[in-house]
């Protein structure tokens, strides 16, 4: 057996953590396995969508967050549909993402927090996504700089698909505005997580 | 002048727990016309019921308070106590202080203890003006209505009857046998279902105390227990009594639109039918929306054929009216339509078929006698995937609770499978393997063990069609395993549900069900074939799932309970019913209008001598107390025994008066 | 006129401008009159609603607020945005608590009662499939097509509202309007990997891989979809997908709008099919219908 559950490596309140932050009864979960069945990245999680739901009941932390179960789901909502006790399995996914990023804990795949970073700093800077600034700055900082470039990113910039020049919005005060909206959100997500996660 | 004891129960910690019990006896002790006012751990016990027996001989008592659970649980004992010291039965009156106050407000002890005292001097305000009143009886009809031809209501009719009482057995379709019938093998034996039930169907039918009216429907009902008097519909079935019942119009009718209900619509019909070879009584039934003559005003092959000449195209519904003392519930249930479960194709994939669509294919008598096919191609099959709790345990399609028998019958069928077609595979997909029976977990280890049936812990996420196959995603949780089985044929376990209309039906006899339909018995653990209703009660699945032995043992339960009611020789009725004044009557049939019994006549009657008036008049064995005339009287002639206009308002005004305690 | 609000979406103006400018051109064909929202912000996509539900608020919020102050019924013609938007005023309407929130950050209030839904709903449901029918000048007879719905124009079941969820039926009636063949498939919702496109792109190869066999064996000569990000991995990818397979899948990816086009007349270069990876040009000559 892989873990040994005992009292003392319980961690007390994880699994109301994770209830009150996403807002599902994850103790509703009867582990029948469909989000398991269904999921189409589930060949690739350490653990499938279930067991992250027991583990999550039994307050099995460490190894829920060190996972790279959650960092794999897709979002596209198969399990959630599908789920007979009604219980958004994409949204616990997504809490799961939400609290390791908000840095309490130690992040298990690293790509696609970075992804994420420049994906969000590309709307706060611009209100849209510029591909090209993106997919450089994404491939520079994930050690891999040459990745899709060929064929593919060079057949996509040939057929004028990925603009050289980011679509701006191009009232000043409209960045200015969405600069400050992403700051106060940043605040308002702070003092939430810590508040219902400590 | 009243002599009243007040006896406070404990009812051990249930109620002492939350109320100060010594308290509410020591108030009671203050109150005008109370003699004795005592508290005891167990009134209900034999001692407590000494207590009260000798502090009525000590001080004289003539009527009682109890104040205790609730009259539904001990008003009957505590009478019966009062009956053997010499009291009247109806001189005692119950304070429900466990229901109404102990479990309800434990979170506040002063204000339940209040509460508690409040009740008991209610009780004490109503007992005093009691009057002594002498029971009733009521003729019964001594003959039983079952209704449903299934199992259940073939169980019920058979023990009835064997008792020696006249049995009515209706049965919506042209045969009874019900979904017994449509079953191949049995659990846990793999005895034949046919062989078992025909020789029982056969038994009711040759009954001399049994009287069958299969193709008819209950509409109306009306009465109580004793005496309902119900309306039946009997449908025209087109074939007369001269009907032999040798086949020959089934043979020659052309027509073959119609998809066979008794084969799960696995194949099609006659327009003139029996459900299926065995049926009981053998006549056929004409189904009009499907006979070319009622379509087109052409054909009457069945006519020409017929060598008695049984055929009636004119026949109507006919509508008859009977009395019965007790009525059998036995519905039955429809399985789960899993049209609703999209992943599962919507029930448009011909490939997917339910547990009873199996029962017909592997069934000797069946479409394919006996050979299981693909209803699509009609191939053959290898792999053959089984997914349970489809409409079970499923909060999401509104089905949360467990239907009981699909674990069960799924391992059978895939025993049954393995069977006929040792190369075959076949695959279960389970939540949780439910086997609570007398060997009924050995059976599912048989069939994983003996033949070698793969059972795989997990829900199925998807079928998808493909070219020939049905791609079949489930996943193993117990090895945290994904699994894909290109599949031949998937068998849902469809759980059950309540009969197409059973919330309505039930209305017929005021029965309450829940929320899914299934009928509610009077109390779960101690009256589970009884309904609130006196006198109906509820054999088989249309009280909950359940399998063939249970479906049996409650339908001989009811029948037990149907013989205990007969063999009384009058009804003992509550005499708590309404009463007319005569003197003050005015004769203006606002009651007579009102009531829904029709319990009260009016009559033209010397009132007083030399002067006869048009006044109401109380049928005592019709009228249930019910109160609605006493509501309704505009000269306050009527009143309720028991009851009484006076009692009541003295109940009420205690109701608002202060607690004079100290 | 039919009036909207109009959320193109990022992908719209750079990597499927194809599908910006058939859609602009078959609304303007149909009488569909689309009013882009001005300086409309990233709806978040794949990333907002997993680092902070806030932001996956917010950014929906003002686009969805500035259609409900005209009273319009807003639209996307991509997926991930159109479930975006709907999923925010969704959870808005489920949480108070992110709606206060929400409104603090934006400074203006929203009622959640505009409508949203995908450009598929407001084209083939509210303008309707007839309607269309009316107009078309060609019949693209002969064209096997699969629909592809993907998952965020179909999931969660709330967000499909009157189709059905786990086999959408919106297109293939379309397909069947426009005198083309929709194939029977059970692969209409399966996940492509979107949200991976870049950074686990071995992922989307295999589930983009896994759709394009599917659509191959059922029979279809083209794929039609109704989402940048689908297309992106069915068409783009496809030269690398067809490699790994050791297999030349060669089906071209079409959106529906460009479909729509062609029936009504428009030609390769109106409806910008030159921007495909796989080249629609041979299969639609050979049906004669380019």
């Amino acid at each position: 057996m892989k873990y040994e559950l005992q009292l003392k490596n319980i961690k007390e309140g994880f699994r109301k953590d994770v209830e009150n932050l996403s807002q599902q009864k994850i103790s509703n979960c009867y582990q029948c396995g469909k989000c398991s069945a269904g999921c189409p990245v589930a060949y690739a999680m350490d653990y499938p969508p279930s067991m992250i739901m027991r583990m999550i009941q039994l307050g099995m932390h460490d190894p829920v967050m060190s996972s790279n179960t959650s960092w794999y789901c897709v979002s596209c909502e198969t399990c959630t549909t599908r789920c007979p006790r009604e219980i958004d399995i994409a949204k616990v996914m997504d809490t799961l993402k939400i609290m390791a990023q908000a840095g309490k804990y130690k992040l298990s795949e690293n790509e696609i927090p970075i992804f994420d970073w420049i994906f969000l700093k590309s709307i706060e800077l611009t209100g849209k996504i510029y591909e090209l600034g993106m997919i450089g700055a994404y491939n520079l900082l994930s050690l891999n700089p040459f990745k899709d470039v060929y064929p593919m990113g060079l057949k996509m910039i040939l057929k004028g698909k990925i603009g050289f020049i980011p679509h701006l919005i191009y009232n000043p005060f409209e960045v200015i505005k969405n600069i400050r909206m992403f700051n106060a959100i940043r605040k308002k997500d702070r003092e939430r997580i810590y508040e219902k996660n400590v | 002048m009243a002599r009243i004891g007040v006896f406070v129960c404990h009812c051990g910690t249930n109620i002492a727990g939350v109320v100060d019990v010594t308290r509410v006896a020591k108030y009671a002790g203050s109150l005008p016309g109370v003699k004795v006012a005592v508290d005891y751990k167990f009134m209900c016990s034999d001692p407590g019921q000494n207590t009260i027996i000798d502090a009525i001989k000590k001080y004289g008592l003539d009527r009682l308070v109890v104040s205790a659970c609730s009259p539904r649980m001990h008003e009957a004992t505590f009478r019966r106590t009062a009956e053997r010291a010499g009291i009247n039965p109806y001189m005692v009156e119950m304070a429900n202080i466990r229901e109404h106050v102990a479990w309800v407000h434990s979170d506040d002890k002063e204000l339940a203890t209040q509460k508690a005292m409040k009740l008991m001097e209610m009780a004490v305000a109503k007992v005093r003006r009691s009057e002594a009143l002498s029971k009733m009886f009521a003729p019964i009809e001594k003959r039983a209505l079952v209704i449903g031809g299934g199992i259940a209501g073939i169980q019920a009719a058979l023990d009835i009857a064997g008792a020696g009482y006249k049995v009515l057995l209706v049965e919506k379709e042209p045969s009874i046998g019900g979904r017994m019938a449509q079953l191949d093998k049995t659990f846990p034996t793999l005895d034949c279902s046919a062989c078992i039930l025909t020789p029982k169907m056969v038994a009711a039918a040759q009954d001399p105390n049994i009287t069958l009216l299969t193709y008819a429907e209950v509409t109306e009902v009306c009465g109580f227990v004793g005496q309902f008097e119900v309306k039946i519909k009997k449908k025209a079935k087109s074939v007369n009594s001269k009907c032999i019942g040798c086949g020959v119009c089934t043979t020659k009718c052309p027509s073959k639109k119609a998809l066979s209900e008794f084969d799960e619509k696995l194949a099609p019909r006659k327009a003139i039918y029996t459900p299926f070879p065995q049926a009981v009584p053998n006549v056929p039934v004409i189904d009009r929306t499907a006979c070319t003559f009622f379509l087109t005003g052409k054909c009457k092959i069945c006519e020409k054929v017929c060598p008695t000449g049984a055929i009636d195209y004119t026949q109507q519904d006919e509508f008859i009216k009977e009395k019965f003392g007790a009525v059998v519930v036995a519905t039955g249930f429809d399985i789960y339509d899993h049209s609703n479960y999209g992943e599962y194709g919507y029930g448009e994939i011909k490939d997917v078929i339910t547990g009873l669509q199996f029962e017909r294919l592997i069934s000797s008598t069946g479409p394919t006698a006996g050979h299981v096919t693909r209803p699509s191609d009609h191939r053959e099959v290898k792999n053959v995937v089984f997914i349970q709790c489809v409409g079970s345990r499923d909060e999401a399609k509104k089905r949360p609770y467990c239907s009981r028998v699909c674990c069960m019958y799924t391992a059978k069928q895939a025993m049954l499978l393995k069977d006929h077609y040792p190369e075959t595979q076949a695959y279960v997909f389970y939540i949780d393997i439910r086997s609570a029976g007398k060997n009924y977990e050995e059976f599912v280890q048989r069939a994983q063990n003996e033949y070698g049936v793969l059972y795989l812990r997990g829900r199925v996420s998807k079928i998808y069609e493909r070219a020939n196959k049905l791609l079949v995603k489930g996943a193993d949780t117990l090895s945290g395993a994904q699994v894909e089985i290109e599949a031949d044929l998937v068998v849902l376990a469809n759980g059950f549900e309540p009969k197409k209309g059973a919330k309505e039906f039930a209305q017929l006899f005021h029965m309450s069900s829940d929320q899914y339909g299934f009928y509610n018995e009077l109390h779960p653990k101690l009256a589970p074939v009884e309904t609130a209703i006196s006198g109906v009660f509820v054999a088989g699945c249309c009280q909950s799932p359940k399998d063939i032995p249970d479906t049996v043992a409650m339908a001989s339960a009811t029948a037990a309970k149907v013989c205990a009611l007969f063999a009384k020789e009058k009804l003992e009725v509550e005499p708590l019913i309404a009463g007319v004044n005569q003197l003050t009557c005015s004769g203006c049939e606002t009651c007579y209008n009102v009531c829904p019994y029709s319990a009260i006549e009016m009559k033209d009657k010397e009132v007083k001598r030399g002067e006869v008036r048009h006044v109401a008049e109380v049928l005592e064995s019709v009228c249930k107390g019910c109160g609605a005339c006493v509501g309704a009287c505009y000269s306050k002639a009527v009143d309720l025994k028991g009851f009484t206009d006076r009692q009541v308002l003295d109940q009420v005004e205690t109701a608002t008066a202060p607690i004079t305690d100290n | 006129m039919f009036k909207v609000a109009y959320f193109p979406g990022c992908s719209l103006s750079s990597t499927a401008k194809e599908y910006d400018v058939a859609t602009r051109l078959v609304c303007e064909d149909l009488e569909i009159e689309l009013v882009e929202v001005p300086e409309w912000v990233c709806c978040g996509a794949t990333t907002a609603h997993i680092t902070s539900e806030l932001t996956a608020a917010v950014l929906p919020a003002r686009s969805l607020i500035w259609a409900e102050k005209h009273n319009m019924t807003i639209t996307s013609p991509c997926s991930a945005c159109f479930s975006r938007l709907k999923m925010a005023q969704l959870n808005l309407e489920k949480y108070p608590g992110l709606k206060k929130e929400a409104e603090e950050i934006l400074g203006e209030t929203y009622s959640g009662k505009g409508e949203v839904l995908h450009l598929t709903r407001v084209m083939l449901e509210r303008y309707g499939v007839d309607n269309i029918k009316a107009k078309l000048k060609k019949q693209l007879k002969g064209l096997k097509i699969a629909c592809y719905y993907g998952c965020l124009m179909t999931r969660p079941a709330e967000v499909c509202e009157n189709d059905r969820v786990e086999d959408p039926m919106l297109m293939d009636n379309l397909v069947s309007a426009l005198g083309a063949q929709a194939v029977k498939w059970s692969y209409k919702t399966e996940c492509c990997g979107a949200a991976f496109s870049l950074t686990k792109t071995e992922i989307v190869r295999k589930l983009s891989g896994d759709i394009l066999k599917e659509a191959k064996a059922s029979g279809a000569e083209l794929i039609m979809v109704a989402c940048p990000l689908c297309h992106s991995n069915l068409d783009a990818r496809q030269p690398e997908i067809s490699k790994l397979l050791k297999a030349e899948l060669n089906i071209p990816v079409l959106y529906f709008t460009q479909v729509i086009g062609l029936a009504l007349g428009y030609g390769y270069l109106d409806l910008m099919l030159n921007k495909h990876f796989i080249d629609p040009a041979p299969l639609l000559k050979a049906k004669g219908i380019l």
